[in-house]
């Protein structure tokens, strides 16, 4: 036996609310044939609280994989680095794609090092809005032909070097986890967030 | 004997136990035959291939490669002509040994196999993903084509899972508004995100157009943020992790940010800005006079395409094109205009209206707000082309 109108309530999400469907049956219409319900309602079952798939992550196998660095320090390891050991690291492996000084220009890597806080060219003294990103960078990303084959401390030492050339820092400073954070970089009261909203206005 | 000179021509026909030819190549000859109705044909085979008289092509750079615009029709982009742009090279991924990790400010930080996500209720959505830096068109050079100037745009069925799925059974905590994801390829890519947009309509993909993803766009698995900009959608994804801000990661303040006036920096400006382009004629194309009809591809990451017009005259008068449907939310729209060319010199160009009431803007208009030295990300400028008498199409550069 068919109901004239089946209401069913389907949980879509628990995000989304309920729908309410409503499903016309006419015993006419089908005939007098046994029409099974399950064959007129879609997710008869509706969504669980959980699926319950997937496994619990142990926080070793996170550790493994959490290596991004925030702004305020937090993500940083134990170690240090100086602008002297970082200069000798990138002659030895920056130069390469960044050029000598890391000045240049027109090279694979693009410029790094930025001569005045106006320039145009795009370089981290004048446009990079936080020192902790160096960091998080060369680190998951760099050398490009050996990403992630620096240790820690060769790690802040070219963060150091980078800063110091960028005159960030002068080249005494050591870098780790306390004074990275502590950076204040030149560009980024810039940074503003994006107001585009669509309309007729072009932003 | 099947397929004549099948021997000198690399091809390979073999036999199943049930004796059936199985075509694995295509040799020489079976393209050329004056009249194809007088030699059998190839056989049935395990793989489709394209024509041979189709020359279908990505244009690579060391780090992008771009869609043949001009040369496609609908708004669906054959997977191996899906535009691409990468930070690190494709890597390889294992699928059984591949693990999505979410933890952070969730309750129950999980890690899911690519088995568990293709056992969640999958979602299949059809939008179009573009690069933010998808503007060659500055300069005199004319002999540009679409692919050269926006290739960095593609429309596929994406499946996968909601995010918003993810997000809840991990139990993402009411203090997080961010999310990091992270790929694994040689770069270990990573952009923040704000979990409204997981909530909304953020997808963790593992198919386009009814396959397994290419390598290209992610194997195993991918982030897809229908209408934003490509480079947000990380590719290979290997970990989320939700914060209460965001991580300032390098893709996210020195790259995929743009110069505005008054010395600031625009930041985190994800919506791709509704645009068109004609795909036809345009470079390298040449055309007769009479009828022929001009067409091209609008969409918009703030919602559907509401009109597209298009100009015969150089901008002077505009008229009203057919939009082909379906017009979807977030997807490539196809576009066409009937035209009668009688064969003097002229500029046809087109603009889109998205259903925000966004009018594409042209170049100068673009520079106007946002300064000279904005750079090249989000830039949707109409693009215009000049026909000439001898039936030639040129880029025109705006400026």
């Amino acid at each position: 036996m068919i109901p004239k109108t089946a209401c069913l309530k389907i949980l879509g999400a628990g995000l989304t609310g309920f729908l309410l469907v409503a499903v016309q049956a006419s015993d006419q219409a089908w005939g007098n044939s046994p029409v099974s319900e399950q064959s007129v309602k879609p997710d008869t079952l509706g969504w669980p609280a959980r699926f319950g798939l997937g496994r619990p992550a142990t926080a070793k196998e996170i550790a493994v994989v959490d290596i991004d660095v925030w702004p305020d320090g937090t993500g940083l390891p134990a170690g240090s680095g100086t602008v002297s050991a970082g200069k000798a690291l990138y002659t030895a492996q920056c130069t390469v794609c960044h050029g000598a000084t890391g000045t240049e220009s027109a090279t694979l890597g693009g410029r790094l090092v930025a001569t005045s806080l106006t320039g145009r060219e795009k370089a981290i003294g004048n446009y990079w809005p936080y020192a902790t990103t160096l960091f998080d960078y060369i680190r998951r990303a760099m050398p490009l032909t050996a990403p992630g084959s620096l240790s820690n401390d060769e790690v802040y030492s070219l963060t150091a070097f980078l800063l110091q050339a960028n005159q960030i820092i002068d080249s005494t400073v050591v870098i780790n986890a306390k004074t990275l954070p502590k950076v204040v970089m030149p560009a980024q009261k810039f940074f503003v967030p994006d107001d585009r909203k669509g309309g007729r206005e072009i932003r | 004997m099947l397929l004549g000179g099948a021997a000198t021509a690399a091809v390979a026909i073999t036999q199943t136990s049930f004796a059936k030819a199985v075509q694995i190549g295509i040799p020489e000859k079976a393209f050329g035959p004056d009249d194809p109705t007088k030699v059998p044909g190839a056989p049935p085979g395990e793989l489709g291939t394209r024509s041979k008289f189709e020359k279908l092509l990505k244009s690579p750079s060391e780090i992008s490669s771009r869609t043949p615009l001009q040369d496609l029709y609908g708004i669906i982009t054959p997977a191996d002509l899906h535009f691409e742009r990468h930070h690190g090279g494709v890597p390889v991924i294992d699928p059984a040994k591949y693990e999505l990790v979410i933890h952070g400010m969730v309750d129950k930080p999980t890690v899911f196999t690519l088995a568990d996500l293709k056992r969640f209720p999958s979602v299949s959505r059809i939008c179009f993903l573009e690069c933010s830096g998808n503007y060659r068109g500055r300069g005199t050079n004319q002999k540009l084509s679409p692919q050269d100037i926006c290739g960095l745009t593609s429309q596929s069925e994406w499946t996968g899972v909601l995010l918003s799925t993810l997000f809840r059974e991990v139990g993402v905590q009411p203090k997080a508004t961010w999310f990091l994801a992270e790929g694994s390829d040689a770069a270990v890519m990573t952009r923040s995100v704000p979990v409204s947009k997981g909530f909304d309509d953020a997808m963790i993909v593992y198919a386009q157009n009814g396959e397994p993803l290419r390598p290209e766009q992610g194997y195993p698995a991918r982030l897809f943020l229908p209408g934003w900009e490509g480079n947000a959608s990380v590719k290979w994804l290997r970990r989320l992790e939700l914060a209460d801000q965001p991580f300032m990661t390098r893709e996210e303040t020195s790259k995929y940010t743009e110069p505005i006036r008054n010395g600031k920096i625009r930041q985190f400006s994800f919506t791709i800005d509704a645009r068109s382009v004609i795909t036809y004629p345009t470079y390298p194309a040449t055309i007769q006079k009479g009828w022929l009809e001009i067409r091209g591809l609008a969409w918009s990451g703030r919602g559907k395409v509401r009109q597209v017009e298009v100009s015969t005259d150089n901008g002077k008068t505009w008229h009203l094109a057919q939009l082909q449907g379906p017009v979807l939310d977030k997807a490539h729209t196809r576009f066409r205009y009937l035209w009668q060319w009688n064969g003097s010199e002229t500029v046809i160009m087109s603009r889109v209206i998205d259903e925000t009431d966004y009018l594409q803007p042209t170049l100068r208009e673009l520079l106007t707000a946002r300064g000279a030295d904005t750079g090249g990300y989000h830039l949707n400028p109409i693009t215009a082309w000049e026909v000439k008498p001898n039936g030639q199409v040129l880029f025109r550069p705006e400026v």
